[in-house]
């Protein structure tokens, strides 16, 4: 691309396939970093859609979160720009330090690789229960309703205090809030709606404490419980919809792929592996992420400057042929490690390795349950998740 | 080689205890990492996938 070509409008967004990126968006990995220009008024920013580029970007402290994001990389009212006018207190995941490293360590004592593993028992208990209800719904079931979507909000539930029975409201608002085919106005009101059920239930776990995330939150007097609120509200939001779409899109991906599936029967070690090849392949997380540049950086010949854009597009990066040899295929015993489907840099996933343990005991238990487990409709009639903030399936009917 | 971990700089993710749970912990606390072991033989694999895979560039090998 010559230095006088005028920058192509915005980042594609609209998939051919099932399981990969937009054509037009992988085309141009021709340039892993490069100009575009933003929705509404068509200021020019940046793209980078290769691994390196992508991954040096939100390792960089110079990339920032800012006040707020003026312009999108589609036209869809994209997570950042509607929602960063009305970010509420404690919701770190768009806060740049000191505020974010305060709020971040409130939780990061719970999600070690130690504490996950002294969780599995538990997290097997559920499972199990999610196993033998989708049994019990019978064949033509819904594998998102029975299975993929309540082991990850039971166990976050437990985890932060959240009453599960609360469920339908919670889901309902978290997917609404992350619907990018709704107006702002509208995922702004789901937003508040599950951040006043929050806020709500500080005071209660203050007064009557349990063994939970929020119990301790509420007692932190380093906290306000508008920050206890806004803490719950991530680890609620994230802690069920990256999880339930990973368990949805990564069963029918497996099911797509008999060969991989039956490599992965065969050989249940292979699991950990497993995961992170189908994170790596999926990356759920498929609009990009967005930072500002706060002072300017070079990038190789490239030179970001003070107060511009840029989006990582964290589902071209896990594709990218400089990274990964033939990143199309989804290969179960490849080493996938590095792929950034948490993201990367300080901000990167705070509950991954929960999401690991979940979808290691989740995947191994569901294919070991349900040996025959197929599709029960024509894969080309399973509903994806193209214009919402999480990739996944909106349902799964499923037979054994 | 020896580790060198920052802590201050260092946001909790986990990776360096997934990937070398013999050099690598994380405090009770606040998940920061703790180095168990420093000295590592020159290119340990081990060692150099953590500091890879750490996203917040806390650890360092020299």
């Amino acid at each position: 691309m010559s230095e006088t070509e005028e920058p192509p409008f915005g980042m594609p967004y609209r998939r051919e396939t099932r399981y990969d990126p937009p054509a037009a968006l992988l085309e141009l990995q021709d340039r892993p970093l490069r100009r575009i220009r933003y929705h509404p008024d068509g200021v020019e920013g940046w793209l980078a859609t290769g691994h390196a580029e992508s991954r040096r970007i939100l390792a960089d402290p110079r990339f920032v979160m800012g006040e707020r994001f003026l312009h999108s990389p589609t036209d869809l009212p994209h997570v950042f720009v509607s929602i960063s006018e009305r970010v509420p207190p404690g919701f770190f995941l768009f806060f740049d330090p000191p505020e974010h490293t305060r709020l971040r360590r409130k939780v990061t004592g719970v999600f070690t690789v130690k504490r996950m593993k002294e969780l599995e028992p538990r997290i097997a208990d559920i499972v199990d229960g999610c196993i033998a209800g989708l049994r019990a719904a019978g064949p033509g079931a819904d594998l998102v309703r029975e299975f993929a979507l309540p082991v990850p909000s039971l166990v976050i539930c437990e985890m932060l205090g959240v009453p599960y029975a609360d469920r339908d409201a919670f889901q309902r608002d978290s997917a609404d809030m992350l619907d990018l085919a709704r107006s702002v106005e509208d995922r702004n009101k789901s937003m508040a709606e599950l951040y006043g059920y929050l806020a709500a239930l500080v005071p209660a776990k203050r007064d009557h404490p349990g063994d939970d995330m929020l119990s301790a939150l509420a007692a932190d007097d380093d906290l306000h419980d508008t920050e206890a609120a806004g803490i719950a509200l991530i680890l609620l939001v994230a802690g069920h919809e990256t999880t339930a779409n990973m368990l949805g899109l990564g069963t029918f991906a497996l099911l797509e792929h008999p060969g991989q599936l039956a490599r992965l029967r065969a050989e249940p070690g292979l699991v950990p592996t497993a995961v992170e090849e189908l994170l790596r392949y999926l990356t759920v997380p498929h609009n990009g992420v967005m930072r500002i540049a706060k002072e300017d950086v070079a990038i190789d010949d490239d030179v970001i400057r003070a107060g511009e854009h840029v989006t990582v597009v964290l589902q071209t990066a896990n594709r990218d042929p400089e990274r990964y040899e033939r990143p199309s295929e989804l290969d179960l015993g490849r080493d996938a490690h590095g792929h950034l489907a948490f993201g990367h840099g300080l901000h990167q996933c705070v509950g991954q390795q929960l999401a690991r343990v979940e979808m290691r005991i989740a995947f191994a238990k569901l294919f070991a349950a349900f040996p025959d487990l197929r599709l029960a409709v024509p894969s080309e009639d399973i509903p994806m998740r193209v214009e919402m903030n999480v990739y996944g399936v909106h349902t799964l009917p499923v037979e054994w | 080689m020896r580790i060198d971990a920052d802590r201050e700089v260092c946001t909790s993710a986990g990776m360096c205890a997934l990937t070398d749970p013999g050099r690598f912990d994380q405090a009770e606390a606040d998940g920061r990492v703790v180095v168990l072991d420093a000295e590592v033989p020159e290119g340990d694999p081990a060692a150099l996938a953590a500091a890879e895979r750490c996203p917040s560039g806390a650890i360092t090998l020299r």
